[in-house]
């Protein structure tokens, strides 16, 4: 019980404390109440998929800003719009802010400029990556210890 | 879910079990958005491809509910896939998109969209999307219910009328986008709404579009009130709901068509006799329109949206299709697959396939049936119009209404669009007698007319000048093809006085307008006997998209249009045939069409509306 409380506590820190940081909004929360029974790993199962599209994504990014010949901006600006538009149904905060900045870098087809932000959501994505890792291990030993997972409001 | 069983379970249970198709392409938000739709007790399918979406859509239509796109997908526009949605099977589509922009807003309202979300979806927002789907269905109910109180959402005798209510009209149907599909869905589609909410659907035929045009030109179209109308017509189970659905439609495909038509008398002479054209365009030999109209399902809406506003053409390849969407051939909307033949760019090449009533007749007859154009008209036309530069809706409508309205609103924009069948065929007349190929070209290219507009602009001046030396009919032609489209409809009044009018149609579109037109009208006279057989074809109106390559011709080849050009499309009506031959078929659905469309512009002399509208 005191392992669980204690679990707990830390996981409703930790929540809070990614959210206060920006890196989670409250879109978060609202797939943490989507998930039930009926799809208990439903938040972990998007988070990874996300995971994987940012990094598909990410590398499109890379590839295309390479190009010495010439930038295709607008091959950039649909994958930053994708990112845009997975991160904000995640409730990534900070991925989607840089996101938006991203996109009137390409607009203007700076290509300094988005190659500054391409390192930024890389670091962004990789920071949440890993702080939600935290977070769904919390999750998990909660639920090894027997306790539920809080509903952090 | 059986359509059935919902039907009998939805009604208890709706919105509980409404069967959404989710697209999106990103994983992500597709798992998510699933999630949501199934938190909210809907059924749910998901697909990230639109093109998978659009063939689970197409197999069967009652399959679905609603539909929720996601607006940037790699395969394929959202808008796109919504047109197509909204032409074919007529649902109510949701947009999605991370991006909010007013105008991205306004490009979904336009094309038809219910609703635009934004991402990240809330599932506050989609517990209420079932709304549209009552709605929808709603109003098909009062549509196809109500039999004798006009019915504001159907738009039905209200405000329809000649040109002059046209701001009402169009008012109207803006205000009226759903209602309009709604419409549609009362005329042309069989409903498949599960809720039970059965509205009897009429498709109209090619054989109940004539009856119709037929029963409007008695009455004169500024005279032709639904429930006259349907007296006239007689058919059974036909409401005036029905009828006032279809007229309204018809109208504005007249309107679109009738900045041509107006000033051609000779062109409303043509109409008449486009009324049968009209019906034998259907059996034009499938220049590739029709044929292309039944394939290309992407054409029609492809067509139609895709058609930039600058073409008059672009507007009308799809609204060629429109009257190619009464294409009987594969369900309407092969018009608008005609059109996408080459995709909205091309617009003109689309358009010319369309063209309805011109060579393919394929297009024209499609026009009647099901009121595609409705829907066309209604989300796509509405949208399109407003893309299409050019004024007249009704060149691009043939004489059959239906399809071109909903076309010709696109292409009525494009002047051309509606000449372009028209004026092809009158310059194919006109050509006849020295070389008609050009004018024919020009009308039946109806299909083609839309791209081709630009095309025809300097081939009508080719024409002319071929014709000019020929016969001295030419003159008239201005080429223009933006002109041309407009003449177009003039043409058709025009001709049709005359004579074969047929001829005139095809030159409306080349011909520079009015006064080309009439000229034509008269020069078409000498090829009347060329062009009589087309009169169907001629009237098409909308076939107007006589390939402006084919407008080209009027240098002197007979093969008037391109035969490149008519090809492009598939569509191309309007097949380069030398002279008199041109004409045929498609010159009399695009009577029919003209005539129509003539008569609602109220331009159309004596325009027969052949009800290919």
């Amino acid at each position: 019980m005191d392992v669980v409380n204690q679990l707990q506590r830390q996981f409703i820190d930790y929540s809070a404390s990614l959210h206060r940081e920006g890196f989670l909004d409250d879109q978060f929360t609202q797939l943490q109440k989507l998930q039930d029974d009926n799809s208990p790993d439903f938040v972990v199962e998007v988070a990874s998929l996300f995971f994987e599209d940012c990094e598909k994504l990410i590398n499109n990014m890379a590839r295309a800003l390479e190009q010495q010949q010439g930038v295709d901006f607008k091959q950039v600006d649909a994958s930053v719009h994708q990112l845009k538009g997975s991160s904000s149904s995640i409730g990534a905060m900070r991925v989607k802010d840089v996101c938006i900045a991203f996109r009137s870098f390409c607009e203007a087809q700076n290509r300094e400029g988005c190659l500054r932000c391409l390192q930024q959501v890389t670091h962004e994505y990789s920071l949440l990556k890993n702080k939600l890792q935290t977070l769904f291990r919390l999750q998990q030993q909660i639920l090894a210890a027997g306790g539920s997972i809080p509903v952090v409001e | 879910m059986t359509v059935e069983q919902i039907g009998s379970e939805g009604k208890d249970q709706f919105p509980i079990g409404m069967r959404v198709l989710a697209v999106d392409d990103d994983p992500t938000c597709l798992l998510l958005l699933g999630t949501l739709l199934r938190r909210c007790q809907y059924h749910v399918t998901t697909t990230s491809q639109a093109k998978t979406a659009l063939k689970m859509l197409r197999e069967n239509k009652n399959k679905f509910d609603l539909v929720i796109s996601d607006v940037h997908m790699p395969d394929m526009d959202g808008f796109k896939l919504l047109e197509h949605v909204g032409l074919e099977m007529d649902l109510p589509v949701i947009m999605l998109s991370a991006n909010g922009d007013t105008k991205l807003v306004m490009k979904g309202i336009t094309h038809g969209a219910c609703d635009y979300l934004l991402k990240p979806v809330r599932i506050e927002e989609l517990q209420n999307i079932w709304q549209h789907v009552v709605r929808r269905k709603k109003k098909d109910r009062c549509n196809s219910g109500s039999k004798d109180k006009p019915h504001p959402d159907s738009g039905e005798a209200v405000g329809i009328g000649n040109v002059d209510n046209n701001g009402k009209l169009n008012k109207k149907r803006k205000d009226q986008n759903e209602d309009e599909d709604d419409e549609r869905d009362e005329n042309g589609h069989d409903n498949e709404d599960p809720s039970a909410q059965k509205k009897p659907r009429v498709v109209w035929s090619v054989e109940l579009h004539r009856k119709f045009v037929a029963a409007v030109n008695q009455l004169g179209i500024d005279k032709a009130v639904p429930k006259k109308i349907l007296e006239l017509m007689n058919v059974e189970k036909l409401t005036r709901e029905n009828v006032a659905s279809h007229l309204q439609k018809f109208r504005l495909y007249l309107k679109r068509i009738s900045c041509v038509a107006n000033q051609q008398a000779n062109m409303a002479a043509a109409l008449g006799t486009a009324d049968s054209a009209y019906l034998r365009m259907g059996s034009l030999n499938g220049l590739g329109n029709f044929h292309t109209l039944a394939g290309s399902d992407q054409l029609h809406n492809a067509a139609f949206r895709s058609f930039p506003p600058s073409g008059v053409l672009g507007r009308l390849n799809t609204p060629a299709g429109l009257g190619i969407r009464g294409l009987p051939s594969p369900g309407t909307i092969q018009l608008g697959h005609v059109q996408n033949s080459g995709n909205p760019t091309n617009d003109l090449s689309k358009l010319q396939s369309f063209v309805p009533g011109n060579h393919n007749t394929n297009i024209l007859q499609g026009m009647p049936m099901s009121l595609e154009l409705d829907r066309l008209q209604h989300n796509k036309s509405v949208g399109h119009i407003g893309e299409l530069p050019t004024t007249d809706s009704t060149t691009v409508f043939p004489g059959s209404g239906n399809l071109v309205d909903a076309r010709i609103t696109g292409f009525s924009n494009n002047p051309l669009l509606g000449v372009t069948s028209n004026s092809l065929m009158l310059e194919g007349s006109s050509q006849q007698a020295t070389s008609h190929t050009s004018v024919s070209a020009i009308g039946f290219q109806n299909g083609n007319a839309l791209s081709d507009f630009t095309s025809i602009a300097p081939a009508s001046n080719q024409l002319q000048d071929s014709k000019a030396g020929s016969q001295g009919q030419a003159s008239p032609i201005n080429c223009n093809a933006g002109q041309i489209i407009r003449s177009a409809p003039q043409e058709w009044n025009a001709p049709r006085k005359d004579a074969p009018y047929q001829s005139h149609a095809l030159i409306n579109s080349s011909i520079p307008i009015n006064s080309a037109m009439i000229q034509l009208g008269q020069c078409l006279d000498r090829n009347n006997s060329i062009f009589h057989r087309t009169t169907d074809l001629d009237l098409v109106g909308p076939l107007n998209f006589v390939d402006p390559l084919s407008i080209k011709h009027g240098e002197g080849d007979n093969s008037i249009m391109e035969p490149s050009v008519i090809e492009k499309e598939g569509y191309l009506m309007f097949q380069p045939r030398p002279h008199g031959s041109h004409v045929p078929d498609n010159i009399g659905s695009l009577e029919d069409l003209a005539s129509a469309m003539m008569k609602q512009e109220g331009g159309c002399n004596g325009y027969s509306l052949r009800t290919s509208i």
